[in-house]
């Protein structure tokens, strides 16, 4: 991870970064807004390496847009992102994978047609060298390339138990299932960030603690920072080092479980509304 | 669960599933049935078709079917497997045929195959033009870009007489099939040229659709936003499926004009022909290569047994006019059937079907003779 | 330069243009509640046109005519709407699409086996005389077109706002399921979508068959409003009609001034590439602002 302040500050003189410790990603007073919607609104925070960083908020607080802005599908109207040493106003999301980010989505964004196995592999496609006309005839390097990624991808099927689902096509299997492959295809390219937007929305218990088993996983054994949206309080609570609250697109409260646990206006703003959140999911 | 080695080579003889299929391991492979078929397939047409087919058969039906099978085939990288969907298909069978009759008319020392790659090449040229839109455009407005290149290319063969040699109206005649000096000008030769053509383009096509970029084009189809977050260059990916899907239809396009026809107008590349190589891809079945030749073989064949069906039936009432009305009727409730019916089309129809053939074979097998009925079957 | 003349290329282009917004109206129409470009378009103008004129060549008075070519319009929009489109409901809109190619195979087929092939001529009464105003020549049958169409939008405009059924449709537009949450009967809406298209279809195919005879290259029409379409955006009444007067001019005035320099019949060609160049530049078509995905 070269996300040090110390490197950053020539590429974008005028901003510093937030933090002083080496940090994954930072946001600088991201706002952005849909015609008369307010989406974001000054949001800054930091996420340290080898952190698991939840964020959480009622529905339509703009968690999901933080994320679409930090991967480039949503442009900021103002507000900068730090990824891997570079700040950037927009950031190009061709480069995620090269910048060591992956993600997964809220809906699911799998690739239908494709198998399960193609899924997860196609995550490491951009990291191919062989050409086209080497993939067709063949070439040797073509061959053991693909055989190295399809490897790495049988592995991660196997570390989220999907091995049986393999060559299935991806679109006929459970949502639950689902949900396993996107965060495979993207844990397979070993991300140095990894963004997840609840990917445990709709997954029974039993789902939900196993996934939670991947995710530190992910996190002690492959090095990924995490970025982890999810509305199951007891999930966050007990998983996350930090937690970041937005409420109607505002930073409302960022600290371990324990003083969000605390913080008065989380309570009444978030906790106190949906109270149910803390018997299970809210929706 | 955390005993997790992603970096270390998988041993062959893990827990998990292994690549290799099994067959493959017992060190005798057995070949497909999938393999099996085609090799069948090819020895028939290859072997047996030139000894007892007709003129008729030939000419009719199976040199235009080689050839709409191929168009259909260039049209399903880019509409099936990529999923840009293209309304201008004809065009590029005309580029195609116009370039090569116009490198064997001015360069006529150029052997007939060179003719044929650089032909395909000028229609992939084309193809990248009028694919740049798709890098801003998609769904419906690609779509209706994409009949652009349809009228345009229509218009320069017809106004522009030196891609004619100044013949009137763009018709042009082209010069007899010959092949490193060996005369292709008969049906059968002709036949076996197409069939030569289509085979070793349905190879590379196959080796291409295979192939981690036809996976990536096929991700960029399924969820073009995922496909760039995962870091696939998916402008790269989009033209590349213009430009091969192009090659591969301008080829299409020397076959219809040399092997096939051997005089073509602009006319006859026109939006119906784009259409019909449209409907070949539906009803053959999208993304998948078997279903361009069952398109195929639907869209030439259905006609003609419409013509007999209809003469049989209504006799003299059954004129051409009303011929070409029923066709038309007649192809509009296919596509809409398919859609409705079976999406994935003849390919998938035939799959099924074949499942059930081979259940029951099964079945019967093993009723009829329990210790070696499984072998049998297939 | 002889601006008397370009002005009077240029009108009537614009006139013309019209013409094109009429058909473009159609498929707006059906795009903005059931989200199908419905190529069939062009082949239900045939259909009302060839039905028309078939009918009042058998005898029966002009308003009969139109009644029964109403009816039938509407009989075949709701038969299309049921047996195609329903089964389809939840399918790509690329989907969609073919299906209304196929639909437009079976009507231009049947059309064409019902009436027969050949040619009529269609007589609205309306001379096409041209029409001094301020210098310029204008073709009489063109203003008529133009009034015709302008009208047309207008009752449009007025059903959209002021009835249930339209403002029905203005919900579906906007948000299918909150409509469906909200009580709104769709089946209702896109029948009554359907027939509207279908009302649509009479009255540019009339126009269109009075201009050009009413024939199989009728259908073809629907060629000329898709680079409007793609101009003024699927969804959109409004850029229909200023994407057709842009494609009328653009196309007129390419015709009379680019046209010989190249061998004319660019007609056929022309608006394309310019609906295609200006997409180029703006990508969201002259109103419309581009969406960001949802993700
Ligand atoms: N692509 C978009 N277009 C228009 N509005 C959007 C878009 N994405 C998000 N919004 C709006 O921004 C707000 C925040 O949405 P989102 O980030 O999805 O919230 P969350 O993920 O916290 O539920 C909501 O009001 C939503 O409607
Ligand atoms: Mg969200």
């Amino acid at each position: 991870m070269t996300a040090t302040p110390s490197e950053a500050p020539h590429l974008q003189p005028s901003a510093t970064q937030p933090q002083a410790a080496p940090s994954a990603l930072a946001v600088d007073g991201l706002s952005l807004s849909f015609g008369g919607v307010t989406a974001l609104n000054g949001v800054s925070f930091t996420v340290a390496v080898g952190e698991i960083r939840a964020v959480i908020g009622p529905n339509g607080a703009g968690k999901s847009s933080l994320l679409n802005a930090v991967s480039g599908l949503y442009r900021p109207d103002s507000g900068r992102v730090w990824l891997g040493g570079h700040s950037f106003a927009a950031v190009p999301t061709d480069r995620l994978a090269a910048l060591g980010v992956s993600r997964t989505f809220q809906n699911l964004a799998l690739f239908k047609g494709l198998s399960v196995l193609d899924n997860v592999a196609a995550g490491l496609t951009h990291r191919l060298r062989a050409g086209v006309l080497a993939q067709v005839i063949g070439l040797p390097t073509a061959r053991r390339e693909r055989a190295d990624a399809y490897d790495r991808a049988e592995a991660l099927l196997a570390f989220l138990h999907l091995e049986d689902a393999r060559d299935r096509p991806v679109g006929t299997l459970p949502y639950g299932v689902q949900k396993r492959v996107e965060l495979a295809r993207a844990l397979v390219a070993r991300p140095r960030l990894l963004l997840l937007d609840e990917p445990m929305a709709g997954m029974t218990l039993t789902e939900k603690q196993e996934l939670t088993g991947c995710i530190r996983v992910a996190r002690d054994d492959l090095g990924a920072t995490i970025v982890l949206i999810e509305h199951d309080i007891g999930v966050v609570m007990g998983l996350s080092d930090r937690i970041a609250v937005l409420d109607y697109g505002r930073l409302i409260g960022d600290g371990t479980p324990e003083a969000i646990r605390n913080n008065q206006a989380v309570i009444d703003a978030y906790l106190g509304v949906a109270h149910d959140l803390e018997a299970g999911e809210g929706i | 669960m955390t005993d997790l080695a992603l970096d270390k080579p998988v041993p062959p003889n893990a827990a998990g599933p292994n690549r290799t299929a099994p067959t493959a391991r017992r060190g005798m492979v057995r070949p497909s049935p999938t393999a099996l078929g085609v090799g069948l397939l090819l020895a028939v047409a290859f072997g047996l078709l030139p000894l007892v087919g007709s003129e008729y058969l030939f000419d009719a039906i199976l040199t235009p079917f080689l050839a709409l099978a191929l168009a259909g085939l260039g049209l399903n990288i880019l509409t099936g497997y990529a999923g840009q969907v293209s309304l201008g298909s004809a065009a590029f069978m005309a580029v195609g045929a116009y370039a090569a009759f116009n490198l064997s008319l001015r360069l006529p020392e150029l052997p007939f195959v060179v003719d044929i790659l650089l032909a395909g090449l000028v229609a992939a040229a084309v193809g990248l033009v009028f694919g740049l839109p798709s890098l801003r455009l998609r769904g419906f407005y690609l779509a209706v870009s994409t009949l652009a290149a349809q009228f345009f290319v229509q218009w320069v063969f017809n106004k522009v007489g030196w891609f004619s040699n100044n013949s009137p109206s763009g018709i042009v005649t082209v010069p007899p099939l010959s092949v490193a000096g060996l005369a292709l000008d008969g049906s059968v030769g002709r036949y076996l040229f197409g069939l030569s053509v289509v085979s070793v383009v349905t190879l590379v096509v196959w080796r291409l659709v295979d192939s981690p970029t036809g996976r990536a084009l096929a991700a960029l189809r399924d969820h073009e936003t995922a496909a760039r977050v995962i870091g696939l260059p998916v402008l790269r990916l989009k033209l590349l499926a213009f430009a091969v899907s192009s090659f591969i239809i301008g080829v299409a396009g020397v076959l219809w004009a040399f092997a096939y026809l051997r005089t073509v107008e602009p006319a006859g590349f026109n939006l119906d022909r784009s259409f019909q190589i449209l409907f070949i891809v539906i009803i053959g079945g999208l993304a998948s290569l078997r279903g361009a030749f069952l398109g195929a073989a639907l869209i030439v064949v259905f006609p003609l047994a419409l013509a007999r069906l209809g003469e049989t039936l209504l006799g003299g009432l059954f004129d051409s006019g009303v011929l070409e009305m029923s066709q038309r009727i007649v192809l509009g409730l296919l596509i809409i059937a398919f859609l409705i019916a079976e999406p994935a089309g003849l390919s998938a129809l035939l799959d099924r079907l074949w499942h059930r053939i081979a259940g029951r074979l099964t079945a019967l097998c093993s009723r009829l003779c329990p210790r070696s009925g499984s072998n049998r079957s297939v | 330069m002889d601006w008397s003349f370009f002005t009077e290329v240029l009108v009537g282009g614009l006139l013309s243009g019209v013409m094109y917004s009429l058909v473009a109206i159609g498929f707006v129409l059906i795009y903005k509640t059931s989200g199908v470009l419905n190529f069939a378009q062009g082949a239900l103008l045939l259909f009302a046109a060839l039905t028309f004129v078939s009918l009042t060549e058998r005898g029966l008075p002009f308003w009969a005519g139109i009644a029964l070519t109403l009816a039938a319009m509407t009989a075949i929009g709701a038969l299309i709407e049921r047996t195609v489109l329903r089964p389809l409901v939840n399918q790509p809109p690329i989907t969609l699409f073919m299906a209304t190619l196929g639909v437009s195979y079976v009507i231009e087929g049947a059309a064409q086996l019902l009436w027969g092939t050949q040619v009529h001529g269609l007589d609205l009464g309306i001379d096409d005389l041209p029409l001094e105003i301020g210098g310029v020549l204008i073709s009489t049958f063109d203003l008529f077109a133009a009034a015709v169409a302008g009208a047309m939008v207008a009752g449009l405009t007025l059903f959209f706002r002021y009835t249930r059924i339209g403002l029905g449709f203005r919900a579906v537009a906007d948000d299918p399921l909150a409509a469906l949450a909200v009580g709104l009967s769709l089946d209702r809406i896109w029948t009554a979508v359907w027939t509207a298209s279908g009302v649509v279809a009479l009255v540019a195919g009339l126009l269109w068959g009075a201009r050009l005879g009413v024939q199989f290259s009728l259908s073809l029409v629907v060629l000329k409003a898709l680079p409007v379409l793609v101009l003024g955006g699927f969804d959109s009444i409004a850029g229909a009609i200023v994407g057709g007067l842009i494609v009328g001019a653009v196309e007129k005035l390419a015709e009379v001034y680019a046209g010989p320099l190249v061998g004319g019949g660019i007609e056929g060609w022309i608006a394309y590439v310019a609906a295609l160049g200006f997409l180029l530049i703006r990508p969201a078509g002259l109103f419309g602002a581009k969406p960001v995905e949802r993700v």
